[in-house]
């Protein structure tokens, strides 16, 4: 065993290792791995109806980007997500503070705070929809329902756990209230905020799609309900992985640049 | 006493109610001096005898006291400014060392760069960009002395800053602490629990007893500045405060130990 230990990086095993076990190379291996996987599952259906190839599914994808008006669902549902992911986040870190850092308001709050975080989604949009109409306001009122509690959660903990001492020395040079809580108070909880907004996205969009599929006449909810009564899987698919690499860029171009110009005094 | 006081204090009682898990205490009684505009004013005394309580008090952070501490109100001017260097550096770690000097200066003084200018005085002109957590520990606690000037204090509160650093490096922040004290004078309380650094420093030393804390000694060092640290001077002063005094002194942290090895 340590023979073989001491010899491994003079193998050609080792120089292999060496050149494609960076993180570039892996990530490439992972994506052909899945390739693969999904190519070698389709032979399992001849019919090609339940799971369509890879290039099948590219090929329905490009299909509705000229003629179907992709873009335009994709456009639509991606507003949904962005009002919602808004209002949820600025509610929920406000309400993540004032619970955080007032124990009476805790206390008052902590009641509601439980019984939305338990409550079922599809409870929380059927409500909404019944309540107010089915409409835009009512779609993207149900979803910021959902995700507050979580935020609230994140952030209240990150409210708890700010260094006290830091604001004394705020309080001591007498440092306004406002510099206070934006250069104090606040970048103690961007980690927090930022955990609460990478979760956030994720979760917001598959609620959205419940959304649109129960009370909206577009958006990719909308259109995946149609191509499931149509029994177009293809289209299904296009729809998933359009929505799922506008996701990635969003992950890969906003949250993470973001997030490493918030962190980088560490 | 001097006619006009850089810092009055007059504590009838501080006391911690207890809540269940820990007892009430009264950490401070009957606690009384002045200390004159201008004066660096070491305070001595056991640890857990309300030296930070004091501090805290002075500072304004803890209003719950029976009794005042403050620079008693004379001209009807803005409310003087006040100083506090607390044990840990306590930098905004988010911010360059020259953003965490400017956050504490109004913005006159932040256009005047008058942070800069101190951070070059204590050799951190290259360090302007810099985050703390690149520094070492001394100067970190420049960069808490500087910040501590910067706004041009008329009462210096400091609590043990200099604790927890190699010999060289302390000595070092002490000659920086008592230089900048000279080119800017104002009103110093100190606290310490190392004799030979109250010695080094200060104009005057106030031993405080075991809570409920009281002064239980007033000296005066008539030692002419620049003193040198750990010179025969300093400890023959050392020597005769202990000969004068030791029934008064003894069990106090620091006063009984040997030179260097005081921490309680």
């Amino acid at each position: 065993m340590a023979v073989g230990t001491v010899d491994v990086a003079a193998t050609a095993w080792g120089r292999l290792r060496r050149t494609f076990g960076g993180p570039a190379w892996l990530r490439v291996f992972s994506f052909v791995l899945l390739l693969s996987v999904w190519s070698l599952a389709t032979t399992a259906d001849p019919s090609g109806q339940v799971l369509p190839a890879p290039w099948v599914v590219l090929d329905t994808m490009w299909y509705h980007l000229n003629e179907e008006g992709l873009l335009f669902h994709l456009g639509v549902t991606l507003w949904r997500v962005a009002a919602a992911f808004f209002g949820a986040m600025v509610i929920g870190v406000a309400l993540g503070i004032l619970m955080g850092a007032r124990r009476r308001a805790d206390i008052v709050l902590d009641g509601w705070h439980i019984l939305f975080l338990n409550m079922p989604a599809l409870v929380l949009i059927i409500l909404c929809y019944v309540w107010f109409g089915l409409t835009e306001v009512a779609a993207i009122v149900a979803v910021a329902l959902n995700k507050i509690p979580n935020v609230v959660v994140t952030v209240r903990e990150g409210t708890r756990a700010v260094d006290r001492e830091l604001l004394d020395v705020a309080r001591v040079f007498r440092v306004d209230r406002r510099t206070t809580f934006l250069r104090f108070f606040l970048p103690q909880l961007y980690p927090y905020v930022m955990a609460a907004a990478r979760g956030g996205i994720a979760l917001i969009w598959k609620i959205v799609l419940v959304v649109e599929l129960l009370g909206r006449s577009n958006g990719v909810g909308f259109k995946l309900h149609e191509f499931f009564q149509l029994f177009d899987i293809a289209a299904v698919l296009a729809y998933t992985l359009a929505f799922v690499v506008v996701m990635m860029v969003i992950e890969y171009g906003v949250m993470a640049p973001l997030e490493r110009r918030c962190t980088r005094w560490r | 006493m001097a006619v006009t006081a850089g810092l009055s204090v007059d504590i009838r009682r501080k006391r911690f109610e207890g809540d269940g898990r820990t007892p009430p205490h009264t950490a401070i009684e009957n606690l009384r001096f002045d200390v004159p505009v201008g004066q660096f004013c070491c305070l001595l005394g056991p640890s857990g005898c309300g030296k930070t309580t004091l501090l805290n008090i002075a500072a304004g952070l803890d209003h719950d006291v029976d009794g005042s501490v403050g620079i008693p109100a004379g001209d009807t001017g803005p409310r003087p400014a006040v100083s506090y260097m607390f044990q840990t550096p306590r930098l905004l770690p988010w911010m360059s060392v020259r953003d965490n000097v400017d956050i504490v200066l109004d913005p006159s003084a932040r256009a005047e760069g008058r942070g800069v200018r101190l951070l070059e005085r204590m050799e951190l002109g290259s360090y302007l960009e810099a985050y703390p957590t690149r520094l070492s520990g001394g100067q970190r606690r420049r960069v808490a002395l500087a910040r501590a000037f910067a706004i041009r204090p008329a009462l210096l509160l400091l609590d043990e800053p200099f604790v927890s650093l190699d010999q060289p490096v302390g000595d070092r922040l002490r000659e920086i602490l008592l230089d900048l004290w000279q080119a800017q004078p104002t009103t110093v309380l100190f606290v310490t629990h190392d004799l030979n650094e109250a010695i080094f420093l200060g104009d005057r030393i106030l031993f405080l007893s075991q809570p409920p804390s009281c002064v239980v000694q007033d000296a005066a060092v008539d030692l002419a500045r620049p003193r040198t640290p750990d010179s025969p001077a300093i400890h023959a002063f050392r020597t005769g405060l202990l000969d004068r005094h030791g029934g008064l002194l003894a069990g106090l942290a620091g006063a009984t130990t040997d030179p260097g090895h005081s921490t309680p």
